[in-house]
């Protein structure tokens, strides 16, 4: 290390070194904070200029064209206002995308939440075979949606492997419709959603587990209290900002939800069969029906609910953990 | 230093209480079996599938390959159409990654050691990014890559993509690179190094394991991701796997071991990277949530 030392290097670092010492004399802190701004700008001007330009451009865009009847091409000229959001806040059509996604939304967390924290529990125990039982788990969420979407799409079907399951095992009058018959299909879904899900939600809880300190569970034992009371009394509470930041990622994902019914019921089956969301439902009356005006508009619906929603939950249930959980270091 | 002093001997005692009960109930067992059988049984059912012939799976759809053929495999192996869409895929999850984590380190190490004004204001632009997955943003997203006459080519879906991936990427190295104790750099900074030479130096080795995480997860993403490439890539020839593996089922409709075999296969590369990576993305996320 010290046969790297150039002689005027020891007066770079000086400047460089961050309020070390706050005597240092004016004119040198001038030059400090010229190359401060040059490195900041070096290193975080990149990333800043294509978060905006492919983030946040776009998403201003929307609502600028949100605003016109556009087909895409040439420039938007034809203004009509508030028109777009009039036509989606009537159709009930869009009234019947929200209602799934709010299903979507409520199941994820009331099915995933529940059975991820019981089987993080029994995995967290010290049992053999472990680390391989958490690399099996995940793998449903490791593969894409398409394929998902494929599989299960042939799986369900009339002719499909579930029929011929329960015809097997002589389960024969069991078997249903589960893609189309509006009233199984989105459960056929939120099927799918947990199986390709539920994975993520087991392993951030066992995550969130093991960074809960043994000594709680030493202690607790010592006094005698019995497992269920330290699940119940310790483990439970302290998973609580890892249950809360899942349960954000899953809100967030279930209102954007759009691969997997796009691919199992394709953009004009799913409002039939009741899976459309508010997605699906913005690429079939914008970027398909070519109203690139109206498309965007939904997008801007889409992105307001999620924002509110973002909001409000940030707002009353993640204040207390996003110290620790997004701001980290501090502890 | 005391904390591992005093932790040593904890260790021990809880192994040694813990080795009795190593084995565990078999109603764990049990459990994890079910649950790992219901996690597994799909990816089975298309793996085998593709051993199968259609005549075998229109007779009993939930049977097991019997004979066992391979011509699906092969004929899928053997066609340039997947292995064209497999080339696209890597090229395009290698460019994503690499954009990902040069970028997001770079943001990274600003926002996780430098104190300046706006910082607050930067940190909370990528965490807002969160927010806003790519779906919102596709239709405009559409345009503006339109606008740049990017459509059509894999840059078109590689660019969007880096930036949707930065938020993720800052949350989780922010706390990698602030966790470097200051007296490192003040050691460096007395031995002559500058703060960039700090961060090629210092930063980069030591916040590997954060950097293989986010690049893990920024390569899974785009090997799986669909909506983008609906929208960029018309063209048969610049299809990514996600897209051909759909285009190839409605095309093959009525062919369903033929599907299932090029299901498969263009499976296996996410699932050989993920096993190869595991406690890395693990591992992240823990750093990513714990609070």
């Amino acid at each position: 290390m010290s046969d790297q030392q150039p002689p005027q290097g020891t007066v770079t670092a000086g400047d460089g070194a961050r309020a070390a010492s706050p005597a240092a004399p004016r004119p040198r802190r001038r030059k400090t904070d010229w190359r401060k701004r040059l490195e900041i700008t070096l290193l975080a001007g990149p990333a800043i200029v294509v978060f905006i330009g492919f983030v946040i451009y776009p998403v201003i865009l929307a609502g600028y064209y949100g605003f016109f009847r556009w087909k895409g091409y040439g420039p938007a000229t034809d203004f009509v206002g508030f028109d777009n959001y009039m036509i989606i806040l009537g159709d009930s059509a869009f009234h019947d995308v929200l209602r799934h996604n709010g299903f979507i939304l409520v199941m994820s967390l009331v099915i995933q939440g529940p059975i991820a924290i019981v089987l993080a529990l029994l995995l967290n125990q010290k049992i053999r075979g472990r680390s391989l039982i958490r690399v099996l788990i995940f793998v449903p969420y490791i593969i894409s949606e398409v394929i998902v979407g494929i599989g299960w799409g042939l799986m369900l079907q009339t002719s499909g492997s579930v029929n011929g399951l329960l015809e097997n095992i002589g389960l024969g009058q069991f078997q249903a419709d589960w893609l189309s018959d509006p009233k199984i299909a989105i459960w056929s879904l939120m099927v799918i959603i947990s199986w390709k899900y539920i994975g993520f939600a087991v392993i951030l809880f066992l995550a969130g587990l093991q960074s809960i300190p043994d000594e709680l569970f030493e202690a607790a034992a010592i006094d005698g209290a019995s497992y269920w009371q330290i699940q119940r009394s310790i483990t439970l509470p302290l998973l609580g900002p890892t249950v809360r930041i899942w349960a954000f990622l899953s809100i967030i994902g279930s209102l954007q939800l759009f691969d997997l019914v796009f691919i199992i019921w394709g953009q004009y089956v799913a409002s039939t069969a009741g899976t459309s969301t508010m997605a699906t439902y913005m690429v079939a009356n914008g970027r398909t029906s070519g109203n690139f005006g109206y498309g965007s508009a939904v997008a801007v619906v889409m992105f307001l609910i999620s924002l509110a929603i973002a909001l409000v939950y940030q707002r009353f249930i993640l204040r207390r953990d996003t110290e620790g959980a997004l701001t980290e270091g501090k502890k | 230093m005391t904390a591992t002093i005093t932790k040593a001997p904890l260790k021990r005692g809880n192994r040694s209480a813990t080795d009795r009960q190593q084995w565990g109930s078999p109603a764990t067992y049990f459990i994890a079996f079910v649950f790992i059988a219901l996690c597994l049984g799909p990816v089975i059912y298309i793996i085998l599938g593709g051993f199968r012939d259609n005549s075998q799976i229109t007779m009993d759809p939930a049977g097991l390959p019997g004979p066992w053929r391979l011509d699906n495999y092969q004929e899928v192996l053997a066609s340039s159409t997947f292995w064209r869409q497999v080339g696209n895929s890597a090229i395009a999850g290698i460019a994503t990654t690499l954009g990902v984590v040069i970028l997001g380190l770079m943001a990274s190490y600003i926002l996780a050691r430098y104190r300046f004004n706006g910082r607050g204001a930067m940190y909370s632009l990528f965490a807002a990014g969160l927010m806003f997955p790519m779906t919102v943003a596709i239709t405009p997203l559409y345009i503006v890559i339109k606008d740049l006459g990017l459509m059509n080519s894999l840059t078109g879906v590689i660019l969007p993509q880096i930036a949707f991936g930065l938020p993720v990427t800052v949350i989780i190295l922010v706390p990698f690179l602030k966790a470097i104790p200051d007296e490192i750099e003040e050691a460096a900074a007395i031995d002559g190094t500058s703060r960039l030479g700090f961060f090629f130096r210092m930063v980069v080795p030591l916040s590997l394991p954060g950097v293989v995480t986010t690049g893990i997860l920024a390569f899974v993403a785009s090997w799986n991701s669909y909506l983008l490439p609906l929208f960029i890539l018309g063209d048969q020839d610049m299809y990514t796997l996600p897209l051909g593996v759909q285009a190839f089922a409605s095309q093959y409709s009525v062919d369903t071991a033929k599907v299932l075999a090029f299901t498969s296969l263009s499976m296996i590369p996410a699932l050989i990277f993920f096993t190869l990576f595991e406690r890395r993305i693990v591992g992240g996320l823990t750093g990513a949530v714990k609070g």
